[in-house]
This record gives structure tokens, C-alpha cells and sequence, in this order.
């Protein structure tokens, strides 16, 4: 009962209201979720209201919390309840984290949540799982909080498994579809490879210092010595951890196939915040990977393949979520190899910016999406930028924030990442450089033949039209965010002291605009006509556009392995335990007794005489033994 | 106070007894006194578990009923934070097991009685403090099953190619050859520690090394095949699959759990130097359980020997957490038989509840089934997450502690098992997820249109019951942690921590084997 009283407070008006508000953003969600499943699966409405209302709560204490901090300095540290305690090692607390890194993520999470829940409420419209959707939703609102106030590595743990389990939920969320259905597993074990990594990284870490709190670890670090190999090994486990939430190469294969759950999902969950919950997450403990040279080469390297890979698939993609797929999986190879090259505070930066406008431009695909009836491949839209302005327009601004053309938020973020590579590592940075042109093509690609040239569906286009303000509005919003964002400069400021390199030269400045600019002209010159086709690009590419058409073959390798390797141990073990120990046990047994008995049937001879003899063996033995001894 | 426990203990015997008495021609009078006896022995499970000391770690509720003075025998029951929290297990799943045997329609009078009878078995291994009543109580457990499989259990032709009589001789003959063998153990105890008192064997008595060096390995492996050890275990996923409902939810529940109660309650505390010297081969059984037979659960088509395969691979991470022989671990392991029972009892009740309406229980075979079914497939889902540990559910903590305890033993040995350990949970909802994705999700085939929800209050009750114990003590798992690590610190790993010094002193007095300090 005390903890009860303790998460929500006796007394409202008083100074204790800040300390439970944290607590209230964390459980307000999860509260939704419950009693959406256990009362109001019936009430459809009740029920959305129920999530919506719970999301706006968050929402408005967070942004609360942000302002008592950003303006006026003020801090909580609400007392952590001790979760479980064994023994004198284990201690695990269940605290809250509340510095300016949490509050800045808390304020993405619940923002960009509010827009999309309320956009649910359109594109979910008539949905026999309404419900449901709604209940996943807030259960994923709750665990993603959850890590984003974490302040220990078992804690975050938790939570990242509850964000696991509700993906899964939200992928699968058309479960009579095989294809979600597949999806939804794929990306659970997907990520869950990437956990095993991490837990055995939490272990290693644990086993040397003694503690999960970030904050005691954090001062602890220098004072343990531990060895440069130890630390490089602990660094790379827990990234693994990182490089399955945030679908890094080689664990990315789980994302493109997560956008088989419905479209706010994919904007919510699948682009805006979890999978940046790797990102986060290295920003987190970003004093332990920083020490360790070996580890940020890794994780720099690994987020710059990803980056550059993802982008040269999407080049070659026709459904509408896909190339945003891709388009996430390399913008979040970005922010890994922002984190890298020791930069945490851009990747936070690239990190806020993208979840404005990548929820947008899912946003703007789902409204698409509707328009069309269910439609997703880009070859049978066309031309609709006459029939749905408002996602036209919102879906043009958010293309050319993704682009990073100025003065949109985009430019703003990725300049810093690619500024700090130039300085950092001039190899990784030409990847870079490279993915930012592949960006602005692949979306302009996408833009040009969705919304341009002439439809190649007239039944389709005749009965599009724009889609209610329910959906229109979180649009407009969000793409209001994805102007502004970046204008804030103090964003990485209010991060942590600003880097050193800021004072870049305006020539370098000027060249990366044109990057965007030049993609856009190319891509522009392919597909911007009335009937335009992949043809001219293909011939070009030869092999190389089968090669990224197939996505590398990964699905195929991975797919051999399991298949193969997992196979045939597992059929190996299946027939090793019927064939040999079931029939070696039983048959053992039998055998024995069998044996047994017929020793013992040997003595039963039915002769008199050697029975007598028998008896007067065993009394002389007797005898002897009560008499000589 | 103490009284209560014996009632709690023996209140399904009385009930069978009574049982007897009844018309078999009345089987819903009979079902009434059976949930009646298991729901009020839950009830007092409950107040004693509210009422249980939590600053002590000793025995606590001690009743004693002289037995065989001349022996030293007593009925003595008393329960420290180990078995506390092994009888709310039984108290949960024999209450609910008793709930949804409403499926069995022949001979309900014969079944009731068996099943309470088992369930006192059950607990009264759990309760007992005394040697001899702890091998009575476990050999009553062990015998009902035999029946309650033989007479009303069922096994569809699979590749396996046996009949339900081979499954259940073959799992009787196994664990009666265990039972054997644990027997030669604990006489050997007996005659060289000189009581049957548990408690006293516990604090009081020191047995020389050369009995705990060949002692151990017979309490080990003798309880080591209830507990499905490898290669002890074979008998469990075939036994399984051919026992009704409420049997596999007892055996892969509770009863399966009696072996590494065994393990914990007397082979660790009596032989702690045997249990130091055969720890690492403990752990490398313990990862053949966790990889061998989740590996095993992959090619499986029969729902039951999924579970029941999966069940011997999380048996695994139990034998794991006792092998590393500190509080950590073993509290793990304990938390984990806890959280097992239960999930494993839920499992196996959702499978009876399709399988009785669909006599086809064979993956490949449904598909879609949450459509019809969404309440029992919901469960499904929470039951299959809360077994891949998934946190939220008691099996997620449990299973930390035991990655914990035994990353904290140290040595190479077990920090490979640790790693063996964690892949295991990708095993683990490799199979998991794959089962429910095929019968679960995709396509909805109209020819199981016939399928019925659990709509009704009494129909979704057990399943939410169980499902709520999970959530709580997943939510707090203080709850029993606070009690079992208390028992745990002072029962064992004290014991294994003062061993070399008693042994020292034990050395003088070697010659009558054993000293009393």
C-alpha cells in the first residue's frame, strides 16, 4: 500500500506533485492499456479516448517537467524503490532518471505519440480490433517511457523487452495475415539476438563494478582499471543491444518487414521512437563507450555501412513504407555513427529532428495509403497532388527535411553529424556524403512518381480524396515541427557543453547544401515526367540494381541458416533423444531387471538337494559368524 | 497458527477420504468437495503465507505428531521461505487444476480422488520436515500419476509411435527407479546422521566427506530424473502429452518441481562438500537441458511436446541456479520453480481447453485459432511471453537471478553455461512464438468453426488466476524473494560456506561419522 501512496502521491497541491508527475507520466499509459483490456473491449470509443487521454497527460506533465527545467533550472531526483534485492550483489532499483537527456526524449516520445494516436483514430476507422490497436499502443507508450526514465541497466533491460513485446503485438497487430504474423515473430527474435548480447554485457559489466546504476557506474568507470579489451568487450555487448533495436546491419532485416503493421505503428514505433531507443540508449551510457576507442570504432563503422547500405535499397523499392523503411534504417545509421565518432549530443539532435519528420512522412504515406484504398505500391499511384494537397504539401516539406535541405530541420542535424565526421574520420565521412545524395534521390524518387506525372490507376484516382482533419491535422503539425526544429540551435546546447568544431567554414556549409540539391536534379531528371519507370536506372546499374533490388540477399542467408545450421541441430537432438536415450533408458532398465531376474532364477533349481545344500551353507555361515566372531 | 499448515497439508487426503463415502452416480457433488477441499487449502496457504514471519529464516507453523517414537519418526510439518513459497505453488495449481477438470466425464469419482491424493503428496513433500514422511509423501505423489495417465490420459499417434500405456509405465518405471535411488541416498543419511529429522540434519550434524562424496550423487540423479534432468528425462515430454489436462498441469507444474526441492532441501544442506565437488558437472547437465532440449522443442508438432520439451529446457535454468551454489542462484532457481509452475500450468490448462473441443492438438494442423478463441489465445500469447521471460511475468526476474548467480560464480565453466543460458531465451521464443504463430495467427481454417470461447466468468476464472500470480510477483517479485533468499542464505549457502572449517573439525571425529558441535 505505502508504494502505492508513494506513486501517486498524498498530497497534490504540495511540492510533492513534480516527484509523482514523473511516476504519473511513466504510469498513466499502462493504466490505459489495462483497463482498456480488462473493462472497455466493447466501447470502442471509450477506448481510444481512454489511450488518447492517457498520451495527453504524459504528454502535457512532460512537457511540465521540460519547461521547470529548461527555464527555470529545477530538477527532481525522485527516490528509486527498491525492486528486488538478493544477497549483498544484487540490488536492483526501479528509479527515475530526469536530466535534461530524458526530459528532451520524454518530450519526443509523448509529443510525437499525441499526433499519432489522435491520427489513429482516423486510419484505424472501422477496424474490428479497435480496441486492441489501442491497447498496444498505450502499452508501447508505457514501456518506451519506461527505458527513457530508466536509471539502471536491469531496468532498461525491462522496459526494452516490454518495447520488444509490443511491436511484436503492433506488427502482428493483422495476425490473420501470414505475412504480419511472420513479421511480428521475425522482429521479436531479430531483436532479441541483439539482447543476448546486451544482457551478457550488463553481466560482464556487473561482475567488475558491482552495481547497474548509470550514475554510480558513471563515477565509478575510471577508478576500476579495467582492461582495454574488458571495456572494448563491454562496450560492443550491450551495442548489440543497440544494433538490434535500432535495425542495424547485421540485425536490420526485421524493420522493413515490421511495416506490415498498420501505418501509425510503423510512424510511431518503427520510425520516431523505439528503434532511436538504441540511439538513446548509447547516448545514455555514452560514458562507457567513450573511454574505449575500439568500441567507437564499431559501433561508427557499424552505423556508417548501415547508413550507406539502407540507402542504396531504397533506391530500388516500390512500396510506399518500404523506401521510408529504408529510408529509417539509414537515418538511424547516422545517429549510430554520430555516437561513434563521439558525438552523443548530435546523434540526440539527429534523433529529435528525424522523429518530427519521419512520422510525418509515414503519416503522410498512411493518408496516402487510405486515399487509395489500401494501395502501397508507388507504380499504381500518380499524380495525386491535386487530390490530396494537404498530404501533398506536408509530405513535400518532410521529403525535404529527410533531404536536409536548409532551412529545415534536417539540414540542421545531419550538418553537425556530417561536420563531425569530416573532422573525425574523413572516410566515414565521404559515406556519408554519399548516403545524403542517395537520400535526396530515393525520396525524390518517391515524390515525383506518388504524386506527379499521371496516374496509372484511374478507378483508384478518381475515388481519392484528402483524408479527414483527424488525420490532416497531426500532419500539419508535425510538419510545423520539421520546419522549426532545428532553428532551436540551443537543442544540442541544452544537451551538454557544445562541440568544438562548430565554428565550421561556410564553404564546407555551402557544398553540403548542394548534396541535397544535386540528388533531387537526378532524381528529377529520371522520374519527374509523365510516365516515368525504373527502365533508364536499371539499364545503368545492371547486376548492381539486382543486387540492391534483392536487398544484399541477407534475407536469403539468414533464412539458409535457419533453415540449415538451426535445422539440423535441432533435428539431430530430436532424433538423438527418441532413438538413442529413450530406447537406451527404457531398454537399460529392462534389460537390467531382465538380467536380474534371471540370476535370481537361477537359484531356483526346484532340486531338494541343492536347496538343502543351500540351508546348510547359510546356518554354518550363521553359526560361524555368532560363535568364531 | 501451526495447526493450519498440517490442515493445509492434508485437507485433500481427508477430502479423498471422504470421497470414498460419496455416490459415484453425483459427479458434481463430487467436483464441488474437490475444488471445495483445494480451494480452502489455498485459502489457509494464503493466511499462513500473510501471516509468515519475514524477518526469520528458520521453520516456521512447526506442528509435530509423534509417529514412531522408537525411530525418531514424527509427523513434523513447518515451513521455512523455500517451501513457503513451493505450497502456494501447489495451493494455485492443484485449485485450478480441480477447476477445469470439468472436462473428464468417466469414472469422476476415481479421478477426484487421485488428484487429491496427489495433491497432498505434493505438499506434503513441500511441508514435511521429517526424512521419512518427506520419501512417503513423495512416492504418494508419484503413484496417483501412473493412474490418472493410464485410465484417463490420451496420445495421438505422433512420431514418437507409442500408446498411452507405454508413456505412463515408462514414466512410472523412471521415476520409481529415481525414487530408488534417492532412497539409497537418504538411508544413507539416515544411518550415518542417526535422525530423521531435517532440521536437525540441517544445523546439527556434519557428515563425513567420504558419505557426502557418494551420498550426493545419489540424492542428484535420483531426484534428478523427477526434476527431468538430462539424460534422465525422456520420460517427461511423452508423459505429458499423454496425461488429461489437470495431470500435466500438476506434473510439469508442481510435481516435476519435487525433484529439485530435493535437490535444495536435502542435498545441498546435508552434503555441501558432495554438492561443491559435483557442482560443475550439475552446470554442464543443466545446458544440455537449457540447449538439448529447446533445440528438441524446434521440430516438435504436437503442442504438448513443445511444451513439454520446453518444459525440461526451463528445468534447465533451475538446475543451473542450484549448481551455483550461492544466494543468488539458488533464490533464482527457487523464484524460478515458482514462476515455471505456474506459467507451465496455465500452458498446459489453454492446450486442454482447444483440445478438448478440437481432439486435435498438432500445430501444422490448426491455424487462426484467435479469431474463434481471442480470450484463450490472448492467454496464450501473455503464457508463451511470460515463458520466454519476458519481464512483467515472475520468470523474467527468476531467470535474471539465475544469469546473475551464476555469472557471479565466476568461474569459466559457468560463465560459458551463462552465455549458454541467455542464448537459450532466443531458443526458447524461437519455438514458442513459432507454435502460436502457426495455430494461432494466420488464416482462420473453417474447420475448426466449431471452437467455443471461454466466455463465462467460471470458464476464464483459472486461466486469469494464474495469469494474475505471474503478473504480480513479476511486478514485485519481493513478494517471495524477501522470504526465499532469507532460507536460502541460512539453510544452504551458509552451510557450504562453514563447510571447510566443521570439516576441519569433523576430521577428529571421523570415526563414528558424524559430529554433533
Amino acid at each position: 500500500m505505502n508504494h502505492l501512496i508513494y506513486l501517486y502521491g498524498t498530497d497534490w497541491g504540495m511540492g510533492q506533485f513534480p516527484i509523482c508527475s514523473v511516476w504519473m507520466i511513466l504510469f498513466t499509459p499502462l493504466v490505459a492499456a489495462a483497463l482498456i483490456t480488462l473493462l472497455t473491449g466493447r466501447q470502442k470509443g471509450l477506448s481510444a479516448a481512454l489511450s488518447i487521454g492517457a498520451i495527453l497527460i504524459s504528454f502535457a506533465l512532460s512537457l511540465r517537467l521540460f519547461l521547470l527545467f529548461a527555464l527555470k533550472g529545477i530538477q527532481h531526483h525522485p527516490h528509486p524503490i527498491q525492486w528486488l534485492v538478493v544477497g549483498n550483489t544484487v540490488r536492483i532499483n526501479f528509479g527515475m532518471t530526469t536530466d535534461a537527456l530524458a526530459l528532451l526524449m520524454l518530450l519526443v516520445v509523448t509529443g510525437v505519440g499525441s499526433a499519432i494516436h489522435i491520427y489513429s483514430l482516423g486510419y484505424m476507422k472501422g477496424d474490428p480490433g479497435f480496441s486492441r490497436f489501442f491497447a498496444c499502443m498505450s502499452l508501447f507508450t508505457f514501456s518506451m517511457l519506461g527505458i527513457v526514465i530508466s536509471s539502471n541497466f536491469i531496468q532498461i533491460f525491462i522496459f526494452w523487452e516490454l518495447v520488444g513485446v509490443s511491436s511484436y503485438l503492433l506488427i502482428g497487430y493483422w495476425f490473420e495475415r501470414p505475412s504480419a504474423a511472420d513479421a511480428g515473430n521475425k522482429a521479436f527474435l531479430t531483436t532479441r539476438i541483439g539482447d543476448v548480447g546486451m544482457m551478457l554485457g550488463i553481466l560482464l559489466l556487473w561482475s567488475h563494478a558491482h552495481t547497474f546504476e548509470f550514475t554510480e557506474l558513471k563515477a565509478k568507470l575510471p577508478t576500476l582499471g579495467l582492461p582495454v579489451g574488458t571495456l572494448a568487450l563491454i562496450g560492443a555487448l550491450i551495442f548489440a543491444g543497440a544494433v538490434g533495436k535500432s535495425a542495424q546491419v547485421p540485425l536490420h532485416v526485421w524493420l522493413p518487414d515490421a511495416m506490415e503493421g498498420p501505418t501509425p505503428v510503423s510512424a510511431l514505433i518503427h520510425a520516431a521512437t523505439m528503434v532511436a531507443a538504441g540511439v538513446y540508449m548509447l547516448c545514455r551510457i555514452s560514458w562507457l563507450i567513450l573511454p574505449s576507442q575500439t568500441a567507437l570504432w564499431l559501433i561508427a563503422w557499424i552505423g556508417a555501412i548501415t547508413a550507406l547500405m539502407a540507402a542504396t535499397i531504397a533506391i530500388a523499392q516500390n512500396d510506399i513504407k518500404r523506401i521510408l523503411a529504408y529510408s529509417t534504417l539509414s537515418q538511424l545509421g547516422y545517429m549510430v555513427m554520430a555516437v561513434g565518432l563521439g558525438g552523443p549530443t548530435q546523434a540526440m539532435f539527429h534523433l529529435t529532428t528525424h522523429a518530427f519528420f519521419k512520422a510525418l512522412l509515414f503519416l503522410g504515406a498512411g493518408s496516402v495509403i487510405i486515399a487509395l484504398h489500401h494501395e502501397q505500391d508507388i507504380w499504381k499511384m500518380g499524380g495525386l497532388w491535386k487530390k490530396t494537397p494537404i498530404t501533398f504539401w506536408t509530405f513535400l516539406i518532410g521529403t525535404l527535411a529527410l533531404a536536409g535541405v536548409p532551412p529545415l530541420s534536417g539540414f540542421y542535424s545531419k550538418d553537425e553529424i556530417l561536420l563531425l565526421a569530416i573532422e573525425r574520420n574523413p572516410m566515414l565521412f565521404v559515406m556519408a556524403v554519399a548516403t545524403a545524395f542517395l537520400t535526396a534521390y530515393y525520396m525524390g524518387r518517391e515524390v515525383f512518381v506518388v504524386f506527379f506525372g499521371k496516374p496509372r490507376d484511374y478507378h483508384a484516382y478518381d475515388h481519392a480524396q484528402e483524408s479527414p482533419w483527424v488525420m490532416t491535422l497531426p500532419l500539419i503539425f508535425l510538419a510545423a515541427l520539421s520546419i522549426v526544429a532545428g532553428w532551436y540551435s540551443k537543442v544540442p546546447d541544452f544537451l551538454g557543453p557544445p562541440h568544438e568544431a562548430q565554428r565550421h567554414s561556410s564553404l564546407l556549409t555551402g557544398g553540403l547544401i548542394l548534396v541535397p540539391l544535386f540528388g533531387f536534379l537526378v532524381a528529377a531528371k529520371i522520374y519527374w515526367k509523365a510516365e516515368p519507370s525504373d527502365a533508364p536506372v536499371k539499364v545503368a546499374l545492371g547486376n548492381l540494381w539486382t543486387l540492391v533490388e534483392n536487398k544484399y540477399y541477407f534475407d536469403e542467408l539468414y533464412h539458409w541458416i535457419i533453415q540449415y545450421v538451426q535445422g539440423t541441430i535441432a533435428i539431430v537432438c530430436d532424433v538423438f533423444d527418441r532413438w538413442i536415450l529413450q530406447r537406451l533408458g527404457i531398454g537399460g532398465l529392462s534389460v537390467g531387471t531382465g538380467l536380474l531376474g534371471r540370476t535370481v532364477r537361477l537359484l531356483q533349481t526346484g532340486s531338494i538337494s541343492g536347496y538343502a545344500f543351500l540351508i546348510g551353507l547359510g546356518v554354518t555361515v550363521i553359526i560361524y559368524y555368532a560363535v568364531v566372531r | 497458527m501451526a495447526q493450519l499448515l498440517t490442515i493445509a497439508v492434508l485437507l485433500p487426503l481427508i477430502a479423498a477420504f471422504v470421497l470414498f463415502l460419496f455416490p459415484a452416480n453425483n459427479p458434481k457433488a463430487i467436483r464441488a468437495l474437490a475444488i471445495f477441499a483445494t480451494g480452502v487449502s489455498l485459502l489457509i496457504t494464503l493466511t499462513l503465507f500473510a501471516g509468515f514471519d519475514r524477518t526469520k529464516s528458520g521453520y516456521q507453523f512447526v506442528h509435530s505428531i509423534p509417529w514412531l517414537p522408537s525411530y525418531g519418526c514424527s509427523l513434523k510439518f513447518g515451513v521455512d521461505g523455500i517451501s513457503m513459497t513451493l505450497l502456494l505453488l501447489v495451493g494455485f495449481v492443484s485449485f485450478c487444476g480441480s477447476f477445469i477438470s470439468s472436462e473428464i466425464h468417466e469414472r469422476e469419482k476415481e479421478y477426484y480422488i487421485l488428484f487429491l491424493v496427489l495433491t497432498t503428496g505434493i505438499s506434503g513433500t513441500f511441508a514435511t520436515m521429517d526424512l521419512f514422511f518427506f520419501y512417503f509423501f513423495y512416492e504418494l505423489a508419484v503413484i496417483p500419476m501412473y493412474l490418472l495417465i493410464g485410465m484417463w490420459g490420451s496420445l495421438p499417434p505422433g512420431k514418437h509411435g507409442r500408446t498411452k500405456e507405454y508413456a505412463t509405465m515408462k514414466l512410472t518405471l523412471y521415476l520409481t527407479a529415481g525414487a530408488v535411488l534417492a532412497l539409497i541416498g537418504l538411508l544413507g543419511i539416515y544411518f550415518v546422521g542417526g535422525t530423521l529429522d531435517i532440521e536437525r540434519l540441517q544445523h546439527n550434524i556434519w557428515l563425513a566427506r567420504s558419505t557426502q562424496m557418494w551420498a550426493f550423487p545419489c540424492l542428484l540423479f535420483g531426484f534428478g530424473f523427477l526434476a527431468s534432468m538430462w539424460p534422465f528425462h525422456t520420460w517427461s515430454p511423452l508423459g505429458y502429452a499423454a496425461a488429461p489436462t489437470a495431470a500435466s498441469m500438476m506434473h510439469a507444474g508442481v510435481l516435476k518441481k519435487l525433484g529439485a526441492y530435493g535437490i535444495i532441501r536435502l542435498a545441498l544442506p546435508l552434503l555441501p562438500e558432495g554438492a561443491r565437488h559435483w557442482a560443475n558437472l550439475l552446470a554442464i547437465l543443466a545446458c544440455f537441458n537449457i540447449l538439448y532440449a529447446g533445440w528438441a522443442a524446434l521440430t516438435q508438432k504436437d503442442w504438448k511436446f513443445v511444451i513439454g520439451y520446453s518444459s525440461v529446457s526451463h528445468m534447465g535454468y533451475v538446475l543451473l541456479g542450484i549448481a551455483t551454489l550461492n544466494v543468488v542462484g539458488v533464490s533464482g532457481a527457487v523464484l524460478l520453480m515458482f514462476a515455471h509452475g505456474v506459467m507451465a500450468a496455465l500452458t498446459f490448462s489453454l492446450i486442454g481447453f482447444f483440445y478438448h473441443q478440437t481432439h486435435n492438438r498438432f500445430v501444422p494442423d490448426l491455424s487462426g485459432l484467435a479469431r474463434k478463441i481471442p480470450f484463450i489465445g490472448t492467454c496464450m500469447v501473455m503464457a508463451v511471453m511470460a515463458s520466454s521471460g519476458l519481464p512483467g511475468f515472475a520468470n523474467f526476474a527468476s531467470e535474471v537471478l539465475v544469469f546473475l548467480g551464476s555469472w557471479q560464480q565466476g568461474s569459466t565453466l559457468f560463465r560459458v553455461a551463462t552465455i549458454c543460458a541467455v542464448w537459450g531465451i532466443v531458443v526458447t521464443a524461437t519455438y514458442l512464438l513459432r507454435a502460436v504463430r502457426t495455430s494461432f495467427f494466420g488464416p482462420f481454417d473453417e474447420k475448426w468453426s466449431m471452437l467455443k470461447d471461454a466466455v463465462t466468468f467460471k470458464q476464464k476464472f483459472p486461466y486469469a488466476l494464474l495469469l494474475a500470480v505471474l503478473l504480480t510477483v513479476g511486478f514485485y517479485p519481493r513478494l517471495l524473494t524477501d522470504i526465499i533468499k532469507q532460507s536460502v542464505a541460512t539453510s544452504i549457502v551458509n552451510r557450504l560456506s562453514t563447510g571447510n572449517e566443521a570439516n576441519a573439525a569433523s576430521a577428529d571425529t571421523a570415526n563414528n561419522g558424524r559430529t554433533t558441535p
